[in-house]
């Protein structure tokens, strides 16, 4: 007979990811975890906010909506607004001005996220006391590691400036190309890092691996499970963080879908709507809803490519699947395998920015194609930090949105970071009746690992609760913990 | 190269209404700068800003507040923890100035500006009529303080806590 007594304990918001979102876990009458879910406050009503916008406001209006990661969603309007007008080939100094402006994305992101939001689990551990988890704590005893990570977050972020023209509404990626190219000035101030910039990659996954090796006793479990994993992926196989058709891999490797263009992800793709979430849950519809759920991000992708095209990161991403991959040809499943997929990822998009600021095509004058044949819709997609972001959008005659569907990165890990959260309490929070700081902080470290983007909110002045309650299946709060 | 540097940094998300306070002020106050001050405006703030905020002598944060006095508050910061474990969506300035001290050994005067809005929960690129008020008040506050180099807590105890003079006892030529 099923327990019809529960007890929730909510923990809200989860720390250092992006936004705020509520773990709630179910436990029975026996204090075991029945669920656990992670709710996310993710705010649908932009893609309705879209609708009725003249469509060659995209690029600029999307990327307003989230504080996170504007320059992903201002790169992939752009691809769709291209494909709208019919812009079907970029100029080499068009495309290759976009490719630096999103490796210096994806390059800010990983080094924020491993060196200020993981490395202090990481190089502390997950139980240490919660005034010395920070990146405070990381200056205090490594204090090459906090000013590498400030600099090359910085590194990104000047990129970003120089190619979409400011940091805050870049302006950078317009209809069939771009509005400016790289001036020789800028090139070399870039290129005066570039050295280190690769030299701290280098460091980084070698960091990343040493964790993960050194700790695989614990590590291979800790919130793992066996998954799907998709991204886009180049024709002939390859990472391509910028473009590309998607592949999608079982746990064991094999083929799910292959080389399908994101026009046609509506074959492939479906979204499951949950009655206690806003998010909605992707599967693969050839799977189901129950088995075709996927995991997106770094992961994922050095999962599904057979070879990254840089000779560093090429290396790493073998040295990877001899440590810690699934067998031949298989995948790996290891949830805190992410951190080191992220620095490959680093490594990948320093060597790419390397090649590209070398490359005399981005100083060219030719940045803008003309229109081509018109149509009434198209589906783009990218690999943002956090994994394959999708636009989708339907305009009329008169050029206004009439139709917008975004599915990010967070929401395809959806269901992947409930099955890590639950994995995690059923092993740690079982029979446990109060909420410590390490318990819970095991919780957040297994949904840090997806780099979870939770939502788009404002941050004014006077706002960021966090609380953490502990509630009756029927409401009633028996217990509440806030952190400063 | 002046000696005395300042930076105006605002942050929030103009499309969210009244979030985009900060950076509207960084926007006026853009136009006015001279050698000797550099204006930032971002989404949110980040650990990166440690290395500009570095580079300077002041620093004046510019942000929209749900709560605080009409039209704007101006108070003086010191370097604090405050903020660094809770999320990476919004660093404090309080910890940027903790970050900026342990990382780069600098501690320059800073101000916290908070622009009093009200329409936060809005996908819109317009401020509200009474947050542009509020702004316009605050740009002539702030544009006169840094003409004059005198900066007080605005409300407050007054030129107890001002650096009216223009220059802290205690700063450094920028090398």
């Amino acid at each position: 007979m099923p327990n019809t007594k529960t007890e929730r304990i909510v923990i809200e918001p989860v720390t250092r990811v992006e936004g705020h979102g509520k773990v709630t876990i179910l436990l029975d009458e026996d204090r075991k975890v029945s669920e656990a879910r992670l709710h996310i406050v993710e705010f649908r009503g932009f893609e309705r906010f879209i609708q009725g916008r003249p469509f060659w406001e995209l690029p600029v209006l999307v990327q307003r909506l989230c504080g996170i990661c504007p320059v992903s969603h201002h790169l992939c309007a752009a691809k769709a607004v291209d494909g709208i007008i019919g812009a079907d080939e970029l100029t080499p100094t068009a495309e290759k001005m976009r490719r630096l402006m999103h490796y210096g994305q994806m390059f800010q992101s990983h080094a924020l996220h491993f060196f200020h939001l993981a490395s202090p689990d990481l190089l502390f551990g997950f139980d240490a006391p919660v005034e010395k988890r920070n990146v405070i704590g990381v200056i205090a005893e490594h204090p090459d590691l906090a000013v590498q990570g400030v600099m090359m977050r910085k590194f990104g972020q000047e990129i970003i400036k120089v190619t979409a023209g400011k940091k805050v509404h870049g302006t950078g990626a317009i209809p069939g190309g771009i509005n400016k190219n790289l001036s020789i000035a800028e090139r070399d101030v870039l290129l005066a890092e570039m050295d280190q910039m690769l030299g701290w990659s280098l460091e980084a996954v070698k960091l990343a691996k040493g964790y993960t090796l050194d700790n695989i006793d614990w590590v291979a479990a800790f919130g793992s499970f066996d998954s799907n994993h998709l991204s886009i992926v180049r024709p002939d196989g390859a990472m391509d963080l910028y473009h590309g058709n998607l592949r999608a891999v079982d746990s064991m490797g094999d083929s799910i879908i292959d080389q399908v263009d994101p026009n046609d992800y509506l074959d492939v793709i479906a979204e499951e709507v949950r009655p206690w979430s806003y998010m909605k849950f992707p599967f693969l519809k050839k799977l189901g809803p129950e088995t075709g759920w996927y995991r997106v991000g770094p992961l994922a992708r050095v999962n599904t490519c057979d070879f990254i095209d840089t000779p560093l990161a090429e290396g790493a991403r073998k040295e990877f699947f001899e440590a810690i991959g699934g067998g031949v040809g298989a995948p790996c499943n290891v949830t805190m395998a992410y951190h080191w997929a992220r620095m490959i990822e680093l490594l990948h998009s320093a060597e790419k920015i390397g090649e590209l600021l070398h490359d005399h095509d981005l100083q060219g004058e030719d940045i803008v194609v003309p229109p081509g044949e018109r149509r009434e819709e198209f589906v783009a997609m990218i690999e943002a930090p956090r994994g394959t972001l999708t636009h989708h959008y339907r305009v009329d005659e008169s050029d206004q949105v009439t139709m917008a569907n975004l599915i990010v990165s967070t929401t395809c890990n959806n269901e992947p970071m409930n099955r890590a959260v639950r994995g995690i309490a059923e092993e740690h929070l079982s029979g446990v009746s109060e909420i410590t700081e390490g318990l819970l902080n095991h919780i957040e470290v297994g949904i840090r690992a997806y780099d979870p983007c939770l939502s788009c909110a404002t941050h004014a002045m006077g706002q960021m609760p966090l609380e953490v309650t502990l509630q009756t299946a029927d409401g009633q709060t028996i217990d509440r913990r806030t952190k400063p | 190269m002046p000696n005395f540097r300042t930076l105006v940094l605002g942050w929030g998300n103009p499309g969210r209404g009244d979030d985009g306070l900060g950076p509207a002020l960084a926007g006026i106050i853009e136009a006015q700068a001279d050698d000797g001050l550099t204006v930032e405006s971002d989404y949110q703030l980040q650990v990166e800003d440690a290395a500009e905020i570095a580079r300077h002598d002041r620093v004046v944060f510019v942000d929209a507040d749900r709560s605080g006095p009409e039209p704007f508050s101006c108070r003086r910061l010191a370097p604090a923890e405050t903020g660094l474990s809770f999320t990476s969506h919004s660093v404090s300035p309080e910890a940027l100035l903790k970050l900026t001290g342990e990382l780069f050994g600098r501690e320059p005067e800073t101000w916290l500006v908070g622009i009093r809005g009200y329409d936060f929960d809005t996908f819109d690129e317009t401020l509200s009529p009474r947050a542009r008020a509020n702004l316009a008040a605050t740009a002539g506050f702030l544009s006169d303080a840094l003409r004059d180099g005198c900066f007080e807590e605005r409300p407050g105890p007054g030129r107890s806590e001002s650096t009216c003079g223009g220059r802290p006892a205690d700063s450094e030529d920028v090398k």
